[in-house]
């Protein structure tokens, strides 16, 4: 269980992990040894996994596609759903993969230059997996938001008065 | 045709915002720290639920009072957050702003003659209210090295027996500050050996750093003395939508809705439905904004510091109130010259009262990359000015 004071560090650095330890120190009252060393023990624990900016591709020139795949499997008797999903997730193509309730098993979000190249993957690589029941792909058309972001909407500028009481 | 209008209110001066409103709106390129009010816009869930009224054709008025599922919702809220009891049917009443709150309070109670003791510095329009409604003002100090807190002993000094309601408005504007309880009983026994009503302004009540907001009107035997004002704008940042309360007696709230029924009629109609939505669903939208302002007042208190001011650690509101006595500069002229050179407009303590004086107010309701700029060009200045001395 997180303590309030940690709990605000860790939303902030999710907020933002350019933060310096002290410039986090200067906006949590916290010291910057402290967040130092908070900073490692959730590296070790894997609470802290990564640290990526989030980049809107379709601002870009680049050519990529993603899509969502349903994915039925057998589960496997002392395994579960685990060992089929652990196998699943070693394509570096798979960005992400959820078990999911409901009329399927597995989610995945996968990503390539083409939508041939997508297709190509499911059909040669995913489907013919031994306990993989079948497949169903959706492509992604457009992104309007991700990850609490805001990707297609208008800025809202907001007019302020420039002072007031 | 000056000579039309009535002579309290041509005697009334502007005010001191305005004055430097009008400088700023001359400039180009300015970072303002001015402005008293949030940078966040309504949460999405309250906007939604004012455009569901509309769509489903709620344009009509209101009971005089307010819609009474707002009224109740409130009073479940109050009881919840500050422990305090008010009947919706008869002791609230749902005003535009708690402005329109503090106008009808002054206008409810005071006589020509009565006089009413002000905090210093304070809030702008608790003064010209009172003296509208033919009343007098004496302002009370209040000062830095006491946690800019009203004491008993400054209320003493500026006591009349004229007095006839105290004003409380914690957490501040514009010094930050907050009045916890042990500060707040010895007022309430100076009100109680002077009979005196108190209008609290507890605005910014949501907007508390360390512990929670404690209400006047919770204190033993204060419930029946205090008009407790409060609204929307700062909490849910609501400020375009004008809602406010105003919370008391019966008898009381009964003298107030007088005026508001032939004045007001009732507050708008989307504003109170979307006020609704916010009592009941906003509330995590609300602590985020509260966890995002507590992250820049830190960052102002020590970009101030740093400079070599003296910062008072504000713990409420959104403004932090920095000493800049050391440039020997007046707060005015500090303000005028911060704005011509750097172009950082920040507010000069005297608008809020004549103990102001030596003193800025910057609101930290910016993000936080503005903030950081506005302390770059302050620092500049204020490095300029104090190696002249």
């Amino acid at each position: 269980m997180l303590t309030e004071e940690d709990h605000r560090l860790l939303k902030l650095i999710a907020e933002d992990c350019r933060l310096t330890p002290e410039q986090l120190s200067v906006q949590t009252g916290l010291t910057p040894d402290y967040i130092r060393k908070r900073i490692i023990d959730w590296e070790k624990e894997k609470v802290i996994v990564g640290y990526q900016p989030m980049i809107n591709w379709a601002r870009t020139n680049e050519e990529r596609v993603s899509a969502l795949i349903e994915v039925r499997v057998l589960p496997q008797r002392g395994y579960g759903f685990d060992k089929i999903a652990k196998r699943i997730q070693k394509f570096p193509e798979i960005k992400a993969l959820f078990l999911m309730s409901g009329g399927y098993d597995l989610s995945l979000l996968i990503e390539g230059k083409t939508m041939q190249e997508v297709a190509l993957f499911v059909a040669e690589k995913l489907a013919p997996l031994e306990h993989v029941q079948s497949t169903a792909t959706h492509f992604v058309l457009r992104r309007y938001k991700q990850d609490g972001v805001e990707l297609m909407g208008e800025e809202e500028t907001i007019q302020r008065l420039v002072v007031s009481p | 045709m000056n000579h039309y209008l009535a002579s309290h209110v041509a005697g009334l001066p502007p005010s001191g915002i305005r004055k430097f409103f009008d400088l700023v709106a001359t400039m180009k390129d300015v970072i303002s720290l001015g402005v008293g009010e949030p940078d966040f816009v309504t949460p999405w869930t309250v906007r939604e639920s004012g455009i569901f009224s509309l769509e489903q054709g709620q344009t009509m008025y209101t009971s005089n009072a307010g819609l009474l599922e707002l009224r109740e919702e409130l009073s479940h809220h109050l009881t919840k957050t500050l422990g305090l009891c008010y009947n919706p049917l008869n002791e609230i009443l749902v005003t535009a702003g708690a402005s329109e709150a503090v106008d009808l309070v002054m206008r409810a109670v005071l006589n020509p003659g009565d006089v009413v003791l002000v905090p210093d510095p304070s809030y702008v329009s608790y003064a010209p209210c009172a003296i509208l409604a033919g009343a007098s003002v004496r302002y009370v100090p209040t000062h830095a090295k006491e946690n800019f807190r009203l004491r008993v002993a400054d209320l003493n000094q500026m006591y009349t027996p004229n007095a006839k309601l105290l004003v409380l408005s914690y957490p501040n504007n514009p010094t930050g500050a907050i009045m916890c309880r042990e500060d707040l009983i010895p007022i309430a026994e100076f009100v109680t050996k002077h009979d005196l009503l108190v209008l609290a302004d507890d605005i910014y009540s949501d907007l508390t750093y360390e512990g929670r907001h404690v209400s006047f009107a919770s204190l033993p035997g204060m419930h029946d003395r205090t008009l407790f004002v409060s609204g929307f704008s700062k909490s849910y940042a609501m400020t375009g939508w004008r809602i406010g309360y105003v919370a008391g007696h019966s008898d009381l709230i009964s003298g107030l809705t007088k005026i508001h029924q032939y004045t007001m009629l009732c507050a708008p109609i989307m504003g109170q439905i979307a006020a609704l939505e916010a009592l009941r669903s906003a509330s995590e939208a609300k602590d985020d904004m509260v966890t995002a302002y507590d992250r820049r007042r830190r960052l102002m208190v020590h970009g101030f510091r740093q400079m070599g001011l003296d910062c008072f650690e504000p713990l409420g509101a959104f403004y932090v109130f920095p000493d800049i006595s050391k440039t020997n500069l007046s707060s005015e002229a500090f303000a005028e010259e911060l704005l011509r050179e750097e172009k950082v407009a920040v507010v000069p303590g005297t608008a809020f009262g004549p103990s102001g004086e030596g003193y800025i107010r910057c609101s930290y309701a910016y993000s936080i990359e503005q903030l950081q700029e506005a302390l770059i060009r302050i620092s500049q200045f204020v490095e300029r000015r104090l190696s002249k001395l």
